[in-house]
């Protein structure tokens, strides 16, 4: 006889409970704090901040690990924690010509005012795994001066000096003007749009389509590395015709200054880490525009190059009605279909929510397939 | 008993009046998607977001709160929506439909008819209608705008000349009040009728598309069909084998590897208070009646042994 046996709830809570069990994993390993993930996982973080659109490390870093490492449950975590924030207001734009780079390097020229700065990359290693570093295990001494220095830009040196470096300014940092700005001045680069209008926020008021490029860039911002990765390597290989030249990549802190309405002016309220990406594509005039180089543009929380690159190169295919140019069919042309899935925590609760009980519609679709499958084979028996 | 960090309900105040408004605007043109400014909730988005934003902003300390999923309250997500609201509002919860003011629901309708003053808050995944059959939501505004159903009606066409009979058995279309086509939430088609002329109010939540969409009470709703093909609301051609019910939707069971199953009423609700009042159907047993069907006050679990509880669908224990 069959007995039904209650069971939701305690279900539940015995999952949370194997969860945290699982999150901690051997108790003879030590566990990881907060502040070696926010160090040594900082890539880790700077995605979870920049797709979590809330720039604070700690709290990355406490997603992560509240997360297991998996970062697009991470980055929900941030975006579920930043429903919740107060409002305060809007900064001013960042101004990211006064940025202290640490890294910021241009393919359209060999060299420009300020260097070519390479700073911590990855880009000319050899990725070979480096066994050494297991040796940095719970039994190795550390090094004499772990833990005593605090992160320096350039490992405390004096920045190399370039050659076209100018006057310093604040900290002694070389000046390093935007690389477009020298195509802006002949005129071959299509100029900045300008505007004072306050821009929209698809956090405040629904998406509505077709989106102005303000709103683009805000959910190219906001979207998935490893989807706009892919949107960005589609245009390469010909599924739209840009192709990209980085005019500009640059990381480091930008101040960010914000309107206090009681004291009239604008005021410093910290300093935050952003990668910005300029690209500069070319193409042969149109219906519309006479020869200019055209601009893609990304910019992102934390050292995100991955994510600002395609960024960069995505907006510039999302643009190519405003340029007068065809539509191809491609995926990373297709304003609806790049904005609608960009956004990797509503495609993953979607993509998730098959794993939840949908038994009564299965069951209504069973009930008319026996109906229609019995119709059939009444059919080819009243044939036979 | 309230979680103190959070506002009554979890959303904001200035959440709370946007969503009203979208609510508002949705209960003024029924049937119409009214877009609003979904927030990021602490569940996924797809499982069950705009449900519980629009049930945030309409629940008072007063309301007592239903949420079923599947048509059951014990089904995991329906555990776990109830408890949110349990958390960050302090309200009452029942599992007696009659008892409730506020009913969240995932995909399905109570059996029990509606009394004026109930508020249904269906979660919704898909709200638009034309969506598979057209993919851009600028094209499915600009139809519905015009009230170019076309390739709806066709659809449907198509269905009868391949199979005979339309093929939609979820998610039904609806006209409403002669006016817009509704995606009525993926309900089985046999739950469309109480759709129509519902003494309670109805509010459609999605949360990932980010779209409010409303039924008042009394409104006409009729599913799409043709005179020569009218709809019908099917169902499994059995009766409950525990309470009896004849007119009840049904969940299949299986109850072991040699094809054998049994059908229960998907409503654990209804189904329990039938068994309650002594109703038995193929394979149930009679059984006490419960002293009170709310939260807290079910009988300690009594492991094996017959007549446990009333929430059909989940592990089945079959007694020699």
């Amino acid at each position: 006889m069959y007995v039904a046996v209650k069971g939701g709830e305690r279900a539940i809570d015995n999952a949370h409970a194997f969860l945290a069990e699982e999150r901690r994993g051997d108790p003879a390993v030590p566990e990881l704090s907060v502040a070696q993930i926010r160090e040594q996982m900082r890539l880790a973080v700077n995605r979870v901040m920049a797709e979590g659109s809330l720039y604070d490390p700690d709290l990355a870093a406490l997603a992560i690990k509240q997360a297991r490492g998996d970062l697009i449950e991470a980055v929900f975590l941030i975006r579920a924690y930043r429903t919740t924030l107060p409002r305060h207001g809007l900064s001013q734009p960042v101004d990211t010509a006064a940025m202290a780079v640490t890294r910021r390097v241009s393919a359209t020229f060999k060299d420009a005012p300020g260097g070519q700065v390479l700073g911590p990359t990855f880009d000319y290693t050899h990725r070979l795994l480096d066994f050494a570093l297991m040796a940095g295990g719970p039994d190795a001494p550390l090094p004499a001066d772990a833990g005593t220095m605090p992160p320096v830009p350039h490992g405390g040196k004096e920045a190399p000096p370039s050659p076209l470096v100018g006057e310093g300014w604040g900290g002694g940092a070389p000046r390093m003007p935007h690389v477009t700005g020298f195509l802006n001045r002949e005129g071959l680069i299509e100029p900045a749009p300008a505007g004072d209008d306050t821009p929209p926020d698809l956090t405040r008021s629904p998406m509505e389509l077709p989106a102005s490029r303000a709103l683009r860039l805000q959910a190219l911002a906001r979207g998935d590395e490893g989807f706009l990765l892919s949107l960005a390597y589609s245009t390469q290989r010909g599924y739209g015709r840009t192709h990209a030249f980085v005019g500009e990549l640059r990381i480091g802190m930008v101040e960010v200054e914000m309107d206090i309405p009681e004291l009239g002016f604008a005021v410093p309220i910290g300093e935050i880490e952003l990668t910005e990406c300029e690209t500069v594509n070319q193409f042969k005039g149109s219906r519309t525009e006479p020869p200019q180089f055209t601009r893609g543009y990304g910019l992102t929380f934390g050292q995100t190059e991955r994510k600002a690159l395609a960024m960069s190169l995505v907006d510039r295919a999302l643009r190519w009605k405003e340029l007068g140019e065809d539509f191809t069919g491609a995926p990373a042309q297709d304003e609806e279909f790049v904005l609608m899935h960009a956004d990797n925590v509503q495609a993953t609760g979607f993509l998730e929510h098959i794993k939840l009980p949908h038994y009564v519609d299965f069951q209504s679709e069973t009930e008319l397939i026996r109906r229609l499958r019995a119709e059939v084979l009444a059919q080819r028996e009243a044939a036979e | 008993m309230t979680d103190q960090a959070y506002n009554f309900a979890y959303l904001d105040e200035q959440t709370k009046r946007m969503i009203r408004r979208a609510i508002l605007k949705a209960v003024a043109v029924p049937g119409y998607q009214v877009p609003f400014a979904s927030r990021e909730m602490p569940m996924p988005y797809g499982w069950g977001t705009g449900g519980v934003q629009v049930t945030a902003a309409c629940l008072v300390p007063e309301d007592v709160l239903k949420v079923i999923d599947q048509g059951a309250d014990d089904t995991t997500n329906a555990v776990s929506i109830r408890k949110f609201f349990r958390r960050v509002s302090g309200v009452a919860v029942t599992e007696a439909t009659t008892e409730a003011t506020v009913i969240q629901t995932r995909h399905r309708i109570p059996e029990t008819p509606l009394h004026a003053g109930q508020i249904l808050v269906y979660q919704v995944p898909i709200p638009e209608p034309l969506r598979f059959l057209e993919p851009r939501e600028t094209e499915t505004r600009k139809m519905h705008a015009l009230e170019e159903y076309g390739l709806m009606q066709v659809k449907l066409y198509e269905d009868i000349a391949r199979h005979g009979t339309i093929a939609t058995s979820y998610a039904y279309p609806v006209a409403v009040e002669g006016r817009y086509v509704m995606d009525p939430s993926p309900i089985p088609k046999f739950d469309n009728p109480k759709l129509s002329d519902s003494p309670a109010l109805q509010l459609f939540g999605a949360g990932r598309e980010s779209r409010i969409y409303a039924l008042p009470p009394h409104t006409q709703v009729v599913s799409l069909d043709f005179d020569d093909h009218p709809f019908q609301p099917t169902k499994a051609a059995h009766d409950c084998d525990l309470c009896g019910a004849a007119t009840s939707y049904l969940d299949e069971v299986i109850t072991d590897d040699a094809g054998g199953r049994m059908f229960v009423c998907s409503d654990t609700d209804f189904c329990g208070g039938r068994r309650a009042v002594g109703h038995t159907g193929r394979l149930g047993t009679r059984e006490a009646p419960n002293p009170t069907r709310g939260e807290g006050a079910s009988p300690p679990p009594r492991g094996e042994g017959p007549g446990v509880g009333g929430h059909a669908g989940q592990r089945a224990e079959v007694v020699k």
